[in-house]
């Protein structure tokens, strides 16, 4: 049994953005059904030069699905200039984190990304080039040297969780830890801060998750929930039908909506109740 | 929450009346069955039926029972035991499918200087015979071969093996903890020289296996210490559980008599069900020579834990050879020796089933399983409007 975030299996039981776009600006595939997992993302430019829609099919595990969903989300309004510089580990985090053996998920979402834009900007499919280290996967040395130096690897076996190379016959093991200690060796690059939402994302997020998670549930109960005010990570709502008279409110709101909004979209969210 | 549990190759529900007989050796029969007093030596008279019991469910002596603390003890125990008494001997001879318990130390002993050598199967899981005879040697010091494979169900020839090993004058161990209580497994028919049981796959606890040695049988110890179990394994009795697997060995031997062939009939609805309703599915494992209990179906262009965690929503407990599942990058062993095309490898799931299923239940997981099928094809990038896709598969293929 993994364990799975709420938000991966949010994103895996319910995810966003399946399917292909027809006439896509941008497509890029990566992985193979013998490997295991595979990826395919479209996306479409608006007018505006931000990405208007991204789909996704995927054939994978969970995280790979998950990973997938989440990405689509997240490169959605983002030029791609804003979207070239989203790296692996912020599809983990916005997901909450991943298993350290399913790492390598975030970076086939990442990988497909990058083949999307280099498809838009008309750049050739990108070639592996290199040498082949790993030959059960079909891993070059460059991409072990890029996930040793953007997540900070130490050893084998996170090169093998992050981009599966050494993941099959163990013949390349000396290899990867020759390409390891090679980087290591040398300044490792620093990892980009993950952007902070924006109160906009915010508040969508805040609504979607309302509707999708939170109203179902109060609804059984005979009640339900409005959103009211977002200032300053406060979240202000309004409870109707039996939550308003409900004595239990305040552990409703704290020990429920609370955590639930934390979980999904913002740790630091606080949540106050309007009363009329 | 109603589970719906058809994950028994993996383990299975402690019987309650297994419990009850159980229970009193945590509580007031607490004493060592080494003691001089009565009180201990009541304790010793337990011990000794549950082996009596244990013989009974495979027609052995009850002197030729060990109890051990799980399936791969045993495994390791008997391995172990046969080279350590044949020094002279360097080759060692098993299957491809086996389970870790017995792979893994072949291939521990591979690094030591034995010689190792793993029989192929057949698309079917089958064993390839002939090429099994002919890498016997005056050399080979042991056969291991499994009764049962643990995720396909199939059964090996066993009879006809121990036959063979017999002429020869081959050690013949086999690990049947997947076989017993599922089909008759008699030593006197089957003239095995060890085999291995373990008591959580017969609604026995976990924490207690058996080691059966035929009279005879060369056998040096693996855990060196007391004289319990004849000097043959140290170690105090795990009295509680030592009692649960006798009671569960008595009823065992029970459902064998008609209830495992009522388990068969609910496997093969199960199994009719899933393939008739959901296209690109097909059972892996040669469904003539196989365990009433288990199906092994692969989905093909998606992937078994998506499966597994879809189904897991519902309550529905299986499991799956696929790479994702098992913490490794490689689909099962058991499939990649099979030959099982990778379109299908990464998306079989195993059904095990037992005397605690029934018909509602079977029925419940076949009205479910199609939509969750759908729906991660309906995600897959190789399946396209209702069929499969091949326009992706082209590319890089993992030599795996």
């Amino acid at each position: 049994m993994w364990e799975y975030t709420d938000k991966v299996k949010d994103h895996f039981i319910n995810p966003r953005n399946v399917g292909f776009i027809d006439n896509p600006d941008g497509m890029g595939e990566v992985g193979s059904l013998a490997c295991g997992d595979a990826l395919k993302l479209t996306f479409k430019l608006g007018d505006d030069k931000k990405i208007s829609d991204a789909k996704f099919q995927t054939f994978g595990c969970a995280s790979a699905i998950a990973s997938s969903s989440a990405l689509t989300e997240m490169i959605k309004g983002l030029t791609l200039k804003e979207a070239a510089v989203i790296t692996n580990d912020d599809i983990a985090q916005f997901l909450g984190g991943l298993p350290k053996e399913k790492m390598h998920c975030s970076v086939m979402g990442r990988d497909a990304l990058e083949k999307a834009i280099a498809y838009y900007e008309g750049a050739s499919v990108p070639v592996k080039e290199g040498e082949i280290v790993c030959e059960c996967f079909g891993v070059t040395d460059i991409e072990i040297r890029r996930a040793v130096q953007e997540n900070g690897l130490k050893t084998v076996d996170d090169v093998t969780d992050y981009v599966k190379a050494g993941g099959g016959c163990g013949n390349c093991h000396d290899r990867i830890g020759e390409i390891i200690s090679e980087v290591r060796g040398k300044p490792v690059l620093v990892k980009p801060v993950p952007k902070a939402l924006t109160n906009v994302q915010k508040i969508r997020m805040i609504e979607e998750t309302l509707d999708r998670e939170i109203k179902p549930a109060l609804k059984k109960d005979g009640g339900d929930i409005e959103l009211v005010d977002f200032d300053h990570n406060t979240v202000f709502v309004r409870l109707h039908g039996t939550c308003s008279t409900c004595a239990a409110s305040q552990v409703t709101l704290e020990s429920y909506v609370e955590t639930k909004l934390k979980e999904l979209v913002s740790p630091d969210l606080v949540v106050s109740e309007v009363r009329q | 929450m109603n589970i719906i549990y058809v994950d028994n190759n993996a383990t299975t529900r402690v019987d309650p009346v297994v419990v009850e007989a159980m229970m009193p050796y945590y509580t007031e029969n607490y004493g060592n069955p080494s003691s001089m007093h009565a009180f201990g030596g009541n304790v010793a008279t337990s011990v000794k039926e549950a082996r009596e019991h244990v013989a009974s469910l495979i027609n052995a002596s009850p002197e030729e029972i060990i109890f051990t603390s799980c399936g791969t003890e045993s495994d390791s125990t008997a391995i172990r035991a046969t080279i350590s008494s044949i020094p002279d001997k360097k080759h060692i001879i098993t299957s491809r499918v086996e389970h870790p318990a017995v792979k893994n130390l072949y291939e521990h002993l591979a690094k030591k200087g034995y010689k190792v050598t793993f029989v192929p199967v057949d698309r079917q899981g089958s064993l390839d015979l002939d090429f099994f005879y002919d890498h016997l040697t005056e050399d080979t010091a042991l056969i291991s071969i499994m009764w049962a494979n643990n995720e396909t169900g199939v059964v090996f020839p066993i009879d006809e093996i121990a036959r063979v090993a017999k002429d020869r004058g081959i050690v013949l161990h086999t690990d049947a903890v997947q076989a017993v209580g599922k089909i008759p497994v008699d030593v006197q028919k089957t003239s095995v020289d060890l085999l291995s049981l373990s008591g959580h796959k017969i609604h026995a606890p976990k924490g207690v296996g058996a080691l059966y040695v035929r009279k005879g049988t060369k056998f040096a110890p693996f855990l060196i210490g007391g004289h319990q179990e004849k000097g043959r394994r140290g170690g105090t009795e795990n009295v509680a559980a030592i009692v649960g697997l006798g009671k569960a060995s008595m009823l065992a031997a029970d459902l064998l008599k008609g209830t495992m062939t009522e388990v068969g009939r609910l496997r093969d609805r199960l199994e009719q069900g899933l393939v008739s309703r959901v296209q690109n599915a097909m059972v892996n494992g040669d469904t003539a020579s196989r365990l009433p209990n288990t199906t092994n179906i692969s989905f093909e262009y998606i992937e078994g834990e998506s499966i597994l965690l879809m189904m897991n929503e519902l309550n529905i407990c299986a499991s799956s050879g696929s790479a994702c599942t098992s913490g490794s990058l490689e689909p099962s062993h058991v499939l990649r020796a099979m030959g099982i095309p990778f379109t299908a490898a990464h998306g079989s799931i195993r059904f095990s089933l037992s005397h605690y299923n029934t018909e509602k239940e079977m029925d419940f997981i076949i009205e479910k399983m199609p939509p969750i099928i759908d729906r991660l094809r309906q995600m897959s990038p190789f399946w396209n409007q209702g069929k499969p896709d091949d326009t992706m598969l082209t590319g890089a293929e993992c030599p795996l």
